[in-house]
């Protein structure tokens, strides 16, 4: 039986494991319509041009994880922002894990989306937001969507601030040969609240996993996010990330992805505004290299007067990696005044590399300040000589220039050990030690 | 020390060095000199190991040994150090930690350990006291955003960080008002000592009244093809280049 086929048919099957009188279950029924009507992209659609899944819809995956595989603090710590306190969200091959975890009730939500579902108390915010900024005639949002059981539920109610960071970590172990995860995760900062969210999915040994994930973060009146993805997986997994903001007005968001590892990683990441004066920030750096393969797929749909976005992402790609930059800002004709800027800046360092980047620009207003620029380059030739006349090897000196070039985007990052956690793994990525942290 | 006979070299398929000679001892300052475009700061790259330039006739060698087919980083392991006309900027990495990563893999080549961080930082101090360089200039990124002078206040600190057997100072006085130009000369003139020697690149003669050479070569066409004592530079900033142009 084809995948594709085995997804629909197991549907019965996963009814039967939850509450299908639960608030979420039409909307389960509908995607599952939409999935089997629409089937996988595949590279006739021309927003998966460049990314086949072929390769993985081919093989065959468990669906449902049997149970929880516990694994020690200590063999995954280092995955963990263990130097400071925060609340974690941790799932083990798609299983919630409490040993792992540290969520909260107490002030703001901190917990899961399976406990969301099914408690009375969480219905007002289940009814008035799942499902409402996810695209589900989109065909793996929709089979997300039908899927959905588990995942992160996180409530920032209004006037809160996060005291502590909100990592959501994600672990497969590998005790399924290949797996396929789908998790469900719902984000609300209610207005003027604050939070600083890390994403990560992590194997913990090389087996199949694809997690087709879908995130709906939801950012109202005057609220603030901090969001980080850090996508460093091994090279046998893969990572279909669909991410679905809305703003309201005088809010500010911001995700940085920062994509150093995976077979084939796609980020799919749409912005959405509702009121005026939102600012919102997409920024990234990707270092690839053997045969990895990403594709950032942006979208921000600038909708309402007076709001601003900045996108910038720099990669780097080495061997015979492969980039796809899609970057598309809409603007429609209501939103006058909107300041839109986007840039997508490569490196290719090795001749098998390849990169594909393509701004997207539809504006239906005449009063508007947007700007795109793409380019693809190598190593400047001069700046290597430079260090290398001062006896920098030639490994080292191209490590310092790339890193050098991917700089800017780190100034960004608001907490200084995430900062110092993504310049050790770009470090590492690079496979040099300087004799000093980056 | 350094010993250039009839060197040529090209670069994209074009000969741009067709005949230089120079010999440096210990303890000397040489100054090259000579229009645009004759071939000076080829000279300069040619001399550090510029990979784009292939050495297709004569020899150049530090010390008796070749470097013809020597890398860039081997030949400042070796003790050879240019002075950039344009550094280049480095955003994200420090001052300081460019230094020591330059110098650790020095040590490095020669089988030594890392300088220890106490000792590398005394002399960091030390050789910033030297060149009037505060401590918040060796935490920013390297010549990012860094004046024409501090770029090259930089270059010649770094020169004394490393201490290297020859100096070569490409066009270092170019953008410097007087000065940033005295500041820079200073340090070249401490540096200066009877086991190192210097070449001076230059285009004009003013940097030669503040770091005064032993030998002057003036360079046309990629040839060297006039030597003398310092009067030369005069005779040159009185005249131009073209009654040697006449003379040749």
């Amino acid at each position: 039986m084809e995948f594709q086929e085995k997804l629909l048919a197991s549907h019965i099957a996963f009814e039967e494991q939850i509450d299908y009188n639960d608030p979420v279950h039409k909307t389960r029924i509908k995607a599952l319509e939409v999935f089997e009507k629409k089937g996988f992209p595949s590279r006739k659609d021309e927003a998966w041009k460049y990314t086949s899944l072929n390769a993985l819809i081919s093989k065959d995956y468990a669906l449902f994880p049997k149970s929880e595989t516990p694994i020690e603090l200590k063999k995954v710590k280092k995955f963990f922002l263990y130097e400071i306190d925060t609340y974690k969200i941790v799932f083990i091959d798609g299983v919630y894990s409490p040993f792992l975890s540290d969520t909260t009730h107490d002030g703001l939500d901190i917990c899961l989306m399976s406990a969301a579902l099914s408690k009375y108390k969480y219905r007002r915010i289940i009814d008035s937001y799942f499902g409402s900024v996810a695209k589900i005639d989109d065909s793996l949002t929709a089979l997300n969507t039908s899927y959905t059981r588990e995942g992160a539920y996180i409530y920032i109610p209004k006037d809160i601030v996060s005291e502590k960071p909100i990592e959501i970590i994600h672990f497969s172990t590998g005790k399924e040969k290949s797996i396929w995860l789908q998790p469900r995760n719902l984000i609300v900062l209610d207005n003027n609240s604050q939070a600083q969210i890390i994403e990560r999915h992590q194997s913990l040994k090389p087996h199949d996993v694809v997690t087709n994930s879908v995130t709906e973060i939801f950012v109202n009146k005057e609220a603030l996010l901090d969001y980080y993805k850090i996508q460093n997986d091994l090279n046998t997994s893969s990572l279909i990330d669909n991410t679905y903001l809305l703003q309201e007005k005088n809010s500010t968001a911001s995700i940085h992805t920062f994509s150093l590892g995976g077979k084939i990683v796609r980020n799919n990441l749409n912005f959405h505004h509702s009121g005026q004066r939102i600012n919102s920030t997409l920024k990234g750096v990707t270092i690839l290299n053997g045969e990895e393969h990403i594709d950032h797929y942006t979208l921000v749909n600038h909708s309402q007067p007076n709001c601003e976005s900045f996108q910038e992402y720099k990669g780097i790609f080495s061997d015979k990696s492969k980039g796809i930059f899609n970057g598309k800002i809409f603007v429609e004709g209501l939103a006058q005044k909107t300041n839109a800027f986007q840039q997508s800046n490569n490196l290719l360092l090795d001749d098998m590399a390849t990169v594909n980047a393509k701004p997207q620009l539809e504006i239906f207003a005449d009063d508007v300040k947007c700007s795109h620029g793409c380019t693809v380059g190598q190593l400047d030739k001069e700046a290597l000589f430079y260090l290398r006349s001062r006896g920098v090897p030639k490994d080292d000196a191209k490590a310092l220039l790339t890193y050098a070039f991917a700089n800017n985007i780190l100034n960004g990052v608001q907490l200084p050990v995430v900062k110092k956690r993504i310049k050790s793994l770009i470090a590492n990525k690079l496979g040099v030690n300087l004799g000093f942290d980056l | 020390m350094l010993k250039i006979k009839n060197l040529h070299a090209k670069v994209d398929g074009k000969t741009i060095l067709k005949g230089i000679n120079l010999n440096v001892k210990p303890g000397e300052v040489h100054a090259i000199m000579g229009p645009n475009g004759s071939g000076k700061s080829t000279l300069a790259s040619v001399m550090a190991g510029h990979e784009d330039y292939e050495i297709t006739k004569g020899s150049i060698s530090l010390e008796g040994e070749d470097l013809s087919d020597m890398d860039a980083e081997l030949r400042s392991h070796k003790g050879i150090f240019l002075s950039f006309q344009y550094p280049v900027e480095i955003p994200g990495v420090s001052v300081t930690n460019f230094i020591k990563t330059a110098i650790n893999a020095t040590r490095k080549a020669k089988g030594l350990q890392d300088m220890p961080a106490n000792e590398m930082l005394k002399k960091i101090r030390e050789k910033a006291a030297l060149f009037e360089i505060d401590s918040k200039f060796l935490s920013r990124s390297l010549n990012e955003g860094f004046s024409g002078g501090e770029k090259k206040r930089n270059e010649i600190f770094q020169m004394a960080m490393f201490d290297p057997k020859l100096a070569i100072l490409d066009e270092t006085d170019s953008g410097l008002d007087i000065d940033a130009l005295k500041t820079v000369a200073n340090g070249v003139n401490k540096f200066i000592n009877k086991e190192n020697a210097v070449v001076v690149i230059t285009h004009y003669q003013r940097l030669l009244e503040y770091i005064v050479p032993d030998f002057v070569h003036v360079i046309l066409d990629g040839k060297t093809v006039k030597s003398g004592s310092k009067e030369l530079a005069m005779e040159l900033e009185l005249k131009g280049y073209d009654w040697i142009k006449e003379m040749v």
